[in-house]
C-alpha cells in the first residue's frame, strides 16, 4: 500500500518534469506522421515497432539510471520513516515504469486510435506491440536501476554501463550471432539461434514483432523452424517465461542491492 | 415414282433424325422400373435425356458410350463406394448436369476418377458436386468441351492418397469456368494441353498445387483464386501463357510459391494479386516474359528471380510491405525492372513528377545473406541488419549492382 | 534506551566505526562530538537503518534493528544539510510524509508558526534557501512528537532567531522526557542541551559519561577546552 502512495507521488513529480510529456509527445508525433505520410496503418504500426525496439530500451535504461540518482534525497528521506525498503523499491520501480509505459502506450496509441488504424490492423497486433513495449520498459528500467545502484556514487560509470549494455544488446549481440552463423555455417544452427535470441530481451521482442508482421517470410524456408518453435504452445511459453525472467531478474537483483545498500 | 419414293423416304429419314435429335426422356429412380444408371444407359438411344431422381445409386465404372444427357434432381447421388471409376465418358456430345458423384476409389495403379472423359469432344459437365473422389474430373485426349460451375471437394490427407481435382491430359480447347476445387492433390492439373481457358475458378486448400501445368502452350488463366494450397501454383515448360487478374494468396510453407514459373517463355502475367505468400513469384530459367500491373502485398519474398532467367520485364507493379522485395542468386542481372512502386523505397522526388529521383535497389544485402545462410532470418529487423543494408545500398558489394529500378514510382499504381 | 554492541563499519578500506559499544540512556539528551570523519554521521545512519553494519548489533527500545523498520515511527530525524525532492512543494512534502506514516501530526501548526513557514508552503523545495530547508527538516522531524530525536547538526544554516527557537523547543522536549541524540561542532550547544557526552575518535568511543564529569576530569571550565585537550593528546 505504501508503495502505491510512493508511486502516486512519483507520478506527480515525473509529470512536473517536462521530460516525460516530451517522451509521450515524441511517440504521438511520430506515430501520427507514420500513419499520415508512411503509407497506411499496418506499415505505420510496423515502423512504430521498429522504433520501439530501439528507443524504448534506450530511454528506459537512461531514465532508470538517472532517476535513481535523482531520487537519492527522496530515498534518504523516506528511509528515515517507518517504511521497509522493499516497499520503497517497489514504489520507485512502479513510479518510473508505470508513467514510462503509459507515456509510450498513450503517445503511440492515441494516433492509432483516432485514425482508426487499430481497427484496421487488428486489436491483437496492436496489443502485442504495446505489450512488448511495456515489457521492454519494465526490463530496461530494472537494468537501469541495477547499474544505478551498483554505481551509486560513480554516476559517469553508471551511465556508461547503461549505454554500453544497450549498444551490446541492440547491435553487438546480433553482430556476434551473425559471426557465429557464418563461422559455423556447416552445422545446423536453428536451435542455437533460438537459444541465443531468447537470451537477449531486445531480440525476443523483435521476434515477437516478426511473428506479427513477417509471418509470410517466417513460414518459408528455415523460417518455418523458428515459426514452428515460437508458434507452438511450448515455444510461446518459453519465450514468455524468458521475457518474464528478464523483467524479474534485474528487478530482483536490484531489490537485493537496494536492501543491502548504505545511503 | 422413284423420285417420289425417294422424296418420302428422305422425309421419313429426316423426321426420324429430328426425333432422334430431340431424344426420349428416361427416368431413373431407386424404386422405379429403371433403378440404375447402367440400365438407363442400356435403354437409351443417342440424344436421350436420362433423368436421375433423388436417391443414392451405388454403381461404379458406368460407361457412357453414346451422346446422352444425364440430368439429376436434388440429392441424386452416384456413389462408387470407394472402388474404381464412377462415370466413364467415351462418346462425343455428352452432357452431365446437376447431380453428385462420390467416392471414386483410391488406387496406386489406376487414376480412378469421378468422371473420366476419354477421347471425346463436345462434352459439357456442369453444376455437379464431386465429393471424395480420388481424381475429380479427368479429361484424356478430349477436346472442345466445357467444365463449369462444379464443386469438387476431397478430404485426402496425404498426397499419395489423393488425386487431382480437374486433370487434363493431351486435350485441346477446353473451358474451365467457375469451379471450386478443394482438398485434392493438385486442384487443376494439365499436361500436354493447348488453348485452354481457365476462368473464375477457386482452387484452395489442395495438398500440393492449386494449379499445376506443364507442356501446355497458349493457355489463359483469368480471374482465378488460388489460396492456401500446399505449394501454390506451378507452371512449367510452356510458352505463351496468359495469366491475368488472378489472386495467389496465403500459400505458406518452406516450398510454397504464389506462382512458380519454370522454363516459361513469352508469357504475360498481368493484373494479378500476390498476397501473403512465403514467396510471391518464383522464376527459374524463364525468359521474355512480361510481368506488369501486379500487386505483391505482404509476401515473405515478393519475387525470387534465379539468374538463369533473362529478358523478363517487371513493369509498373506494386510491391507493398513485403519482407523482401526481390532476391536472386547472382550479382548479374539480365532482367528489366522499371516503373514499379516499392513501398520500401526511401528516395525522394524533388521535381514532383511522381518518379523517384534516385534508383531503387530492391535486393537487400540481408536477402543475399539469407540466401547463403537461411538461419540468419532470425536477425530480421535487427538494427545491425538495418545498418548493413544501408551501407550496402550506398556501396553495393554483394548485391547485384545492375538490378535496379531507375524509375521507382512515388505512389502506388492504381 | 539505545544499545550498541560491537559495531563495526568499513567504507572501502576506511574503518569508520571500530568495535563501538554504547548505551544511550532513555529520557535524556546525549551529545556526540568528535573531529570530522570520526564516524558521528555514520553512527546516526546506523541507528536509522540507512547504513547496514558489518558486525555488531543495535537495539532501540529493545527492538533488534536487523531489517525492522516500524521502530522508526518513534524516531524524529533531522539530517545534516537536509536535501529533498526538488520539484515537491513544502506542503506536498509534509502531506506526503503524513500519508506515508499513516499518522496525524501533533505539532504541525505550532512548528509552522514557530519557523514562520506559512509563506513558504506553496514553494517548491528547489527554490528554498538552505536555512528554510533546514526548518522544513526540523518540522518533519518534530511534528509527529516522536519519543526519540536524532539531530545531525541541526542548527547549521539556521539564522540566530530560528536557532534559538529551535533549541528552546528541544529543551522543552527534553523536559517532556524525550530521548535526544545530538551531533554538532558547536560545543556550547552541547553544553546547553546535553546531559551526556560521547566523544568519538577514529570510530571508537573515547569518552562516554556525564558531560560535567568530562569537563571536571580534564580540569577545564568549558567543554570546548576539554575536547580540544583530548584531541590534542590523540594527535600526538
Amino acid at each position: 500500500m505504501k508503495a502505491l502512495t510512493i508511486v502516486s507521488y512519483q507520478w506527480k513529480d515525473l509529470f512536473r518534469d517536462k521530460w516525460l510529456i516530451g517522451y509521450a509527445l515524441i511517440y504521438l508525433v511520430l506515430t501520427d506522421a507514420l500513419i499520415r505520410f508512411g503509407g497506411g496503418g499496418p506499415k505505420a504500426l510496423l515502423s512504430l515497432s521498429n522504433i520501439m525496439l530501439l528507443f524504448v530500451p534506450l530511454v528506459s535504461l537512461i531514465y532508470g539510471v538517472l532517476y535513481l540518482y535523482q531520487s537519492r534525497e527522496f530515498v534518504e528521506l523516506l528511509l528515515a520513516q517507518p517504511l521497509d525498503r522493499k516497499s520503497l523499491f517497489a514504489g520507485l520501480y512502479g513510479g518510473l515504469t508505470i508513467p514510462l509505459s503509459l507515456a509510450f502506450v498513450v503517445g503511440a496509441g492515441l494516433p492509432l486510435f483516432y485514425t482508426g488504424v487499430w481497427i484496421q490492423t487488428g486489436f491483437g497486433t496492436v496489443a502485442t506491440v504495446f505489450g512488448l513495449g511495456i515489457a521492454l520498459s519494465l526490463i530496461f528500467v530494472g537494468v537501469g536501476f541495477l547499474f544505478g545502484l551498483k554505481y551509486f556514487d560513480e554516476r559517469v560509470k553508471g551511465f556508461g554501463f547503461a549505454l554500453v549494455s544497450w549498444l551490446f544488446l541492440a547491435v553487438l549481440y546480433d553482430g556476434l550471432v551473425l559471426l557465429l552463423v557464418s563461422t559455423f555455417s556447416a552445422y545446423p544452427l536453428e536451435k542455437a539461434m533460438i537459444g541465443l535470441s531468447v537470451l537477449n530481451p531486445i531480440d525476443l521482442a523483435r521476434i515477437g514483432v516478426l511473428l506479427e508482421f513477417d509471418i509470410s517470410a517466417l513460414m518459408g524456408y528455415t523460417g518455418a523452424v523458428f515459426n514452428r518453435f515460437f508458434g507452438s504452445y511450448l515455444g510461446f511459453v518459453i519465450a514468455l517465461s524468458c521475457l518474464v525472467l528478464w523483467i524479474a531478474v534485474p528487478a530482483w537483483r536490484g531489490l537485493n542491492l537496494f536492501n543491502k545498500k548504505d545511503f | 415414282m422413284w423420285t417420289r419414293f425417294r422424296q418420302i423416304f428422305f422425309l421419313v429419314l429426316m423426321m426420324t433424325a429430328v426425333q432422334a435429335a430431340k431424344g426420349q426422356s428416361i427416368r431413373v429412380s431407386p424404386d422405379g422400373t429403371v433403378n440404375t444408371l447402367e440400365q438407363a444407359l442400356a435403354l437409351a438411344d443417342s440424344n436421350d435425356v436420362i433423368r436421375l431422381q433423388e436417391g443414392r445409386y451405388l454403381e461404379r465404372n458406368i460407361v457412357i458410350d453414346k451422346p446422352v444427357t444425364i440430368e439429376g434432381e436434388r440429392n441424386a447421388v452416384v456413389d462408387a463406394e470407394g472402388e474404381g471409376f464412377v462415370l466413364i465418358v467415351r462418346a462425343d456430345n455428352v452432357t452431365l448436369r446437376n447431380f453428385e458423384v462420390q467416392n471414386a476409389g483410391i488406387s496406386f495403379m489406376d487414376d480412378n476418377a469421378g468422371i473420366l472423359v476419354e477421347e471425346a469432344k463436345g462434352v459439357l459437365i456442369e453444376n455437379l458436386t464431386l465429393t471424395d473422389n480420388f481424381f475429380g474430373i479427368y479429361l484424356s485426349k478430349a477436346s472442345d468441351s466445357t467444365i463449369r460451375n462444379n464443386t469438387l471437394i476431397a478430404s485426402g490427407e496425404r498426397e499419395t492418397q489423393s488425386g487431382n481435382g480437374i486433370h487434363l491430359w493431351y486435350s485441346k480447347n477446353i473451358t474451365i469456368h467457375n469451379n471450386t476445387i478443394k482438398g485434392h492433390r493438385d486442384g487443376i492439373y494439365f499436361e500436354f494441353v493447348e488453348g485452354i481457358a481457365i476462368t473464375d475458378n477457386l482452387s484452395e486448400e489442395n495438398l500440393r498445387y492449386g494449379q499445376h501445368f506443364m507442356f501446355s502452350d497458349h493457355c489463359t488463366f483469368t480471374g482465378n483464386t488460388f489460396k492456401n494450397n500446399g505449394a501454390g501454383v506451378a507452371v512449367m515448360y510452356t510458352d505463351h501463357v496468359t495469366m491475368t487478374g488472378n489472386r495467389f494468396e496465403h500459400n505458406w510453407g518452406s516450398a510454397a510459391y504464389g506462382l512458380l514459373m519454370k522454363e516459361i517463355r513469352e508469357s504475360k502475367v498481368y493484373n494479378n494479386t500476390f498476397e501473403n505468400n512465403s514467396v510471391g513469384m518464383y522464376m527459374e530459367a524463364s525468359s521474355r516474359n512480361r510481368v506488369k500491373h501486379n500487386d505483391f502485398i505482404n509476401n515473405g519474398w515478393a519475387l525470387k528471380v534465379m539468374a538463369n532467367s533473362m529478358d523478363n520485364q517487371f513493369v509498373q507493379n506494386n510491391f507493398i510491405e513485403n519482407s523482401f522485395e526481390v532476391s536472386t542468386n547472382s550479382r548479374q542481372n539480365f532482367n528489366i525492372f522499371t516503373g514499379n512502386y516499392w513501398s520500401r523505397y526511401m528516395g525522394y522526388d524533388l521535381d514532383r513528377d511522381g518518379v523517384g529521383d534516385v534508383p531503387h535497389h530492391p535486393v537487400r544485402l540481408f536477402s543475399v545473406l539469407i540466401e547463403k545462410q537461411p538461419e540468419m532470418l532470425i536477425l530480421m529487423r535487427s538494427l545491425l541488419i538495418g545498418m548493413l543494408d544501408t551501407a550496402e545500398r550506398i556501396m553495393p558489394v554483394l548485391t547485384p549492382e545492375e538490378l535496379i529500378d531507375k524509375k521507382p514510382q512515388m505512389a502506388r499504381i492504381q | 534506551m539505545i544499545t550498541i554492541q560491537g559495531l563495526r563499519k568499513k567504507f572501502g578500506s576506511l574503518q569508520v566505526l571500530n568495535d563501538l559499544t554504547l548505551q544511550i540512556p532513555a529520557g535524556q539528551a546525549t551529545g556526540i562530538v568528535g573531529p570530522n570523519g570520526s564516524g558521528k554521521t555514520t553512527l546516526i545512519k546506523h541507528l536509522l537503518g540507512l547504513v547496514k553494519p558489518d558486525a555488531g548489533c543495535i537495539e532501540v527500545n529493545g527492538v533488534h534493528l536487523n531489517g525492522s523498520y516500524e521502530y522508526r515511527r518513534h524516531i524524529g530525524y533531522m539530517p545534516q544539510m537536509a536535501q529533498y525532492p526538488e520539484n515537491m512543494k513544502v506542503r506536498e512534502l509534509i502531506d506526503f510524509i503524513i500519508q506515508m506514516r499513516e499518522e496525524e501530526p501533533v505539532f504541525e501548526e505550532e512548528l509552522i508558526a514557530l519557523f514562520e513557514l506559512e509563506k513558504e508552503m506553496q514553494k517548491p523545495l528547489r527554490v528554498l534557501s538552505g536555512g528554510t530547508k533546514q526548518k522544513a527538516g526540523a518540522l518533519l522531524a518534530l511534528m509527529f512528537d516522536p519519543r526519540i530525536l536524532i539531530l545531525d547538526e541541526p542548527t547549521a544554516g539556521l539564522d540566530p532567531r530560528s536557532s534559538y527557537q529551535f533549541k528552546q523547543w528541544i529543551k522543552r522536549e527534553k523536559d517532556r522526557g524525550k530521548t535526544i541524540l545530538l551531533t554538532t561542532h558547536i560545543m556550547s550547544e552541547i553544553e546547553e542541551l546535553a546531559d551526556h557526552l560521547i566523544l568519538l575518535v577514529e570510530g571508537q568511543v573515547r569518552y562516554h559519561g556525564r558531560q560535567s564529569d568530562f569537563i571536571k576530569s580534564n580540569e577545564e571550565q568549558r567543554l570546548e577546552g576539554a575536547v580540544a585537550k583530548i584531541l590534542q593528546e590523540v594527535s600526538v
